[in-house]
């Protein structure tokens, strides 16, 4: 028989959870932030020069010439940055690529212009106002062409595949005859605007080049450090060693982030030109256009039931954009693909390349929007069947993912859908739209059940043990706010036994090793299990270094041994792990990658969203009252964190229900909110009291964690809840989103005095 | 932004003086005034820092029961000063329905009834607005307009003053008082303060080059129960889509309709300026509750109101918002004590 070491124990109580590593940091102002970077700090000898990005006033067109003499000639101005002195750059590319964080992206590289807000030219000068004042004198001079920027199916193509590599089209079972055998139908249409990240910190970058101005280190606001490092050595022709990408603290990614943007691209090349550090940072209103956005939807989704709520048919048609030069498809029917199981699921979709900014991923790319067809149209469904939508849930609730044809390795949807409706007194509801109403506000509630697929993604970790006994993690992983510095702490802590103030966690650089970043809810299973790995190896040398033969526990089996207290020990005899490193410390490192788990498993995180809404019958304004969400998403590693993701998640289902939108002003391709005074999201007067709960579950299959991805699936189907509690308190249906006043007003009651 | 010079001025005279020559601008709290500097939609090369100026930042009453507010006082402390939350409240509401507390904390009175639109092409330096250079078109009228105003707009200009505080003092009938760049006094009634576009939309308030917004008084108020409704996209921080500030002096008659006995309303977020027309006023003044008199005060309220696409649900909404507020207001009249005595 071997001996082996047993396995760190995954039930450390860590009761209601632990604080963030980072918050006294934070909130006090004293976390540095990629554009708050001083000399001191990056170690320069000079302050960071301030660069200010001109951008285009066209959407689709040739830039002609720029008039750049007053800007040259400011008080205070070093360089003038423009494609005629720009250094020369890959071109765009490639466009079908693994990864596509990590292609080559220049600026200033020819006489395209593709987009509103697509940089022409970059000032940089001894201070921002300075650099600002000098950009604005900048005239152009274009030859515009009609953009093309809005959504239609005549001019649409099929795309290849979608985001993830997922196939276009799916099908299981025969749609056409199960829908017309079908006693309810459903045939609509709906559709979600442009929506932007709006972090609150704007994308910004410093740059500094070493003396050679051969290596260049970016501090930048970024949510994948290696695939910037790679996109912008490719683009500036350098190797990937070239770049180092620093980036501890990002104020909120939300997806817009994921890619990386022509401040850090432009920084490093103005710092080298100039031999000296150079930071630019976007304004607010350039982030609306010269960064990424969600791309606006038209899905029809087509459903049929029988009498007793059994899905027979299902189709999921959508529509969606992206740039002219690129290649991005929202994933819109990912999850109709595997949340009910019908007898037949149908699923496609269409593309515009438009002249608009990129679209790409933001918060649940692909569900977010797509569950509000999905869940509004199971709504419309359960009112026609005259079913309670929450029993057509459960009729339908499913072990096996119908269009993958795999088991769930974990799936409480169930349960999730009753304690929810528990929570929230579900069963006081009438089900019949329009009948409560208290005074001016017609009251009512919806409910909307959650998924986001699991992805685990490449990641390694090294951790090093001194022999003071402190333990310091390194991986050039991310916490755009998430959370992710805390629960890698806590991940060290319980796997090796060492007390978390005994452990650093040092992320966000790229000369650690190579981590999945945050995206896609796949930060803590990629980081947190390369993380636990190396853990395991660490506990493995410590253990055998104990029971050698002139060991401390010489002769002691390692099955009878454990980790706490940052000892090791077999219950009587108890080594503190000091004594058992080398003087300059043990290291070990630790990976992970998907494995074949993914062929043989469906993963998934799940949950149920319950609303109550209150809307005017005079204005049409609607109020959320209050919010039940319960999700199942594995073991829970930082209860307090895991709430605020999935509170957040809820609260920005209120936006993207009532409020959030940019649309496109067709005349000159703009996005045309461009600040927070326009760009609607939930103000804390529109965030009620929010009831969110995780249930417990154990997650078997994905990783040595067992946990799943926690970041999305509470914005997953929160907007259709909400869509729902509107039709339930007026008994109008929009299915235009978002749901606000002028829309619902025309349906509206007479006054009455 | 342009560099301009910055100066404080120390009495309401040297201030008039050295805001006149053109480019010279006054600042206060700076909320409305920098946003729109950064980006260049006005340049001004010479600030003059008002807000040390003595004796602006009071509010005060005298025995005839008019009410003196200074030009410097913060929007968060008039709308929570015991003399006007007790007598006013309509102002209180509106101010408290706007911004958000930073903004209220740093706004001033003067500056609220001075702030510019919020069109989005006025907003956006790519794009034509008649507002910034005169001659230059609207993107408005054929574009984002979803903001925009149904009525007082002109071929030139359909942006909407988006003043809460404006309103609440439409219908008090508030009176502006100036010091003019020669040192002299006037006051300008806030019904003529605003100026419809016309073909000059970028003549906006009566003011002239130097003049100095010193204070406003509010006669007593009037009788009736005072309210202000902000309907809005979310339920804080953004611009009216429409509001009402009204007083109404009604009868509460339990079983009957009740009776009005008069009803003052303006309303905001729908028009260049705040609205009010006295003839909507009248077909209420002393008649009992019905739809006909109610929509009898809409029609004249809304008379000439047209909308340019997006902007359309305006024209419904504000109906149905007036309608609403009038018959729920006169059925809920809880009479503000008529003397104003405290
Ligand atoms: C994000 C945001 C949301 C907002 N939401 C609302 C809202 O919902 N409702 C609402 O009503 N308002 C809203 N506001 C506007 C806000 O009320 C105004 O910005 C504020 O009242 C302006 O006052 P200020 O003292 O800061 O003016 P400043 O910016 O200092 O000045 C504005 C103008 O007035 C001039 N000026 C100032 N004082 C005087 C004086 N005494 N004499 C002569 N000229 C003078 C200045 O020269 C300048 O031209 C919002 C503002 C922001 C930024």
């Amino acid at each position: 028989m071997t001996d082996t070491l047993p396995k760190a124990p995954l039930d450390t109580p860590f009761g209601p959870g632990i604080d963030r590593v980072e918050g006294p940091l934070k909130v006090t102002g004293t976390a540095p932030y990629a554009n708050e970077h001083t000399a001191r700090r990056i170690g320069s000898p000079t302050h960071p020069l301030v660069g200010f990005m001109v951008l285009s006033t066209i959407a689709k067109g040739r830039l002609v010439s720029l008039d750049t003499t007053a800007a040259r000639t400011s008080p205070g101005v070093r360089l003038v940055l423009t494609r005629d002195n720009a250094p020369p750059q890959n071109d765009w590319g490639p466009l079908v690529a693994r990864d596509r964080f990590a292609r080559s992206q220049p600026a200033l590289h020819d006489d395209r212009i593709r987009f509103f807000g697509q940089p022409v030219a970059l000032v940089v000068a001894d201070t921002l106002e300075t650099a600002r004042a000098a950009a604005q004198t900048i005239s152009a001079t274009y030859e515009p062409e009609t953009p093309a920027v809005t959504l239609d199916e005549k001019t649409a193509i099929i795309p290849p595949t979608l985001n993830g590599f997922k196939p276009t089209r799916t099908s299981i079972g025969d749609f056409r005859n199960s829908y017309a055998a079908s006693a309810a139908k459903l045939d609509v249409t709906y559709e979600t605007p442009h929506q932007s990240h709006a972090q609150m910190e704007p994308h910004a970058t410093t740059a500094l080049w070493d003396a050679n101005g051969e290596h260049v280190t970016l501090w930048t606001s970024n949510q994948i450090l290696n695939s910037a490092q790679k996109g912008i050595a490719s683009t500036l022709q350098l190797k990937p060693e070239q770049v180092r990408i620093v980036g501890l603290y990002v104020g909120g990614g939300f997806g817009g982030k994921l890619p990386w943007f022509d401040d850090a691209l432009l920084a490093a090349i103005a710092a080298r030109m100039l031999k000296c550090p150079v930071r630019v940072a976007m304004t607010r209103q350039q982030m609306f256009t010269a960064t990424t956005h969600r791309t606006a939807t038209r899905q029809r989704i087509r459903i049929g039931a029988a009498r007793d709520g059994h899905l027979r048919a299902i189709a999921h048609d959508a529509l969606s954009h992206c740039a002219s030069f690129d290649n991005f498809v929202e994933d819109t029917t990912t999850i109709t693909r595997g949340l009910y199981g019908a007898d037949a699921i149908t699923t496609s979709a269409l593309l515009n390349k438009l002249d608009l900014p990129r679209s790409d991923s933001m918060r649940a790319p692909g569900d977010a929007v797509g569950m509000i067809a999905l869940e509004c149209g199971l709504d419309e469904i359960a009112h026609t069947l005259g079913m309670d939508p929450v029993a057509l849930r459960l009729a339908n609730d499913t072990q096996t993912d119908p269009t993958a044809k795999r088991p769930f390795s974990s799936r409480k949807l169930a349960e999730c859908l009753r304690t929810g409706a528990t929570r929230f007194n579900w069963s006081a509801r009438n089900p019949t739209p329009g009948q409560h109403r208290e005074g001016e506000w017609l009251i009512g509630t919806g409910m909307a059940s959650a998924m986001r697929y699991n992805l685990v993604r490449p990641s390694q970790a090294e951790i090093i043990l001194s022999q003071t006994g402190h333990l310091t993690v390194r991986m050039a992983m991310t916490d755009p706010g998430t959370g992710t510095i805390t629960i890698l702490a806590r991940i060290a802590s319980e796997a090796t036994g060492i007390p978390p103030d005994r452990i650093t966690v040092t992320i966000g650089d790229t000369d650690f090793p190579p981590a999945a970043g945050s995206g896609g809810s796949f930060g803590a299973e990629s980081a947190g299990s390369a993380l636990y790995n190396a853990c395991e190896t660490l506990r493995l040398r410590l253990a055998r270094t104990a029971t050698t033969e002139n060991g401390p526990l010489a002769n002691i089996p390692l099955s009878t041994l454990s980790f706490s207290n940052a000892s090791l020990t077999n219950g009587t005899k108890t080594i503190p792990l000091t004594q058992l490193v080398p003087r300059d410390g043990l290291t070990t490192q630790g990976s992970i990658k998907p494995g074949n788990e993914a062929k043989d498993w469906s993963q998934a995180s799940f949950g149920a969203h319950f609303a109550e809404v209150a809307v005017s019958a005079v204005t049409g304004e609607t109020r959320v009252r209050r919010m039940t969400g319960v999700f199942a998403c594995g073991r829970i590693l930082n209860a307090r964190t895991a709430r605020s993701q999935a509170i957040g998640g809820m609260i920005w289902g209120i936006s993207a229900a009532l409020f959030e939108a940019n649309p496109v002003d067709p005349r000159s391709g703009q996005f045309t909110a461009r600040d927070l005074a326009n760009y609607h999201v939930a103000s804390h007067a529109d965030a009620p009291h929010i009831d969110a709960t995780f249930l417990p579950e154990d997650e078997p299959v994905s990783n040595p964690l067992h946990i799943k991805g926690i970041g999305e699936v509470g914005i997953c189907g929160a907007p259709a809840a909400i869509g729902n509690a509107i039709f339930n308190a007026t008994g109008i249906r929009i299915r235009n989103f978002p749901i606000t006043p002028d829309k619902l007003l025309p349906h509206l009651p007479e006054i009455s005095l | 932004m342009k560099t301009f010079t910055y100066t404080r001025a120390s009495t309401v005279a040297e201030a008039a003086k050295r805001a006149t020559p053109a480019g010279a601008m006054p600042i206060a709290g700076g909320t409305n005034l920098l946003d729109l500097a950064k980006p260049e939609l006005i340049n001004p090369d010479q600030i003059i820092d008002i807000t040390r100026l003595p004796d602006l930042n009071t509010v005060t009453r005298t025995s005839d029961g008019t009410v003196h507010i200074g030009a410097l006082v913060p929007n968060a402390d008039l709308a929570a000063h015991p003399l006007i939350r007790q007598h006013y409240p309509v102002l209180s509401r509106a101010i408290l329905s706007g911004a958000s507390p930073q903004i209220r904390n740093m706004a001033t009175t003067g500056g609220n009834l001075l702030q510019r639109t919020r069109c989005i092409p006025f907003y956006d330096p790519a794009a034509r607005c008649n507002k910034r250079t005169p001659g230059a078109g609207c993107d408005a009228l054929h574009g984002p307009n979803r903001m925009n105003a149904i009525l007082g707009g002109s071929p030139s200009c359909i942006a909407v003053n988006p003043s809460d505080m404006a309103v609440a003092l439409r219908v008090l009938d508030a009176t502006i008082h100036v010091t003019t760049a020669a040192g002299t006094t006037r006051t300008i009634p806030i019904a003529d303060f605003h100026l419809l576009p016309g073909n000059t939309p970028d003549h906006e308030t009566r003011l002239e080059r130097g003049d100095i917004i010193t204070g406003l008084t509010l006669p007593p108020p009037p009788p009736g129960r005072q309210v202000y409704r902000k309907v809005r996209d979310r339920a804080s921080y953004a611009f009216a889509l429409v509001s009402v500030a009204a007083i109404i002096d009604a009868d509460p008659t339990p079983d009957a309709s009740p009776h009005i006995r008069s009803a003052r309303f303006a309303l905001g977020g729908i028009a260049t300026k705040p609205w009010r027309i006295p003839a909507a006023e009248a077909a209420l003044a002393d008649q009992p509750l019905t739809r006909d008199a109610l929509n009898r005060a809409a029609d004249l309220t809304l008379a000439g109101a047209s909308g340019h696409g997006e902007n359309d649900f305006k024209i419904p909404l504000a109906r149905r918002t007036l309608t609403h507020v009038i018959a729920h207001t006169a059925r809920n009249p809880i009479p503000m004590d008529p003397s104003g005595a405290t």
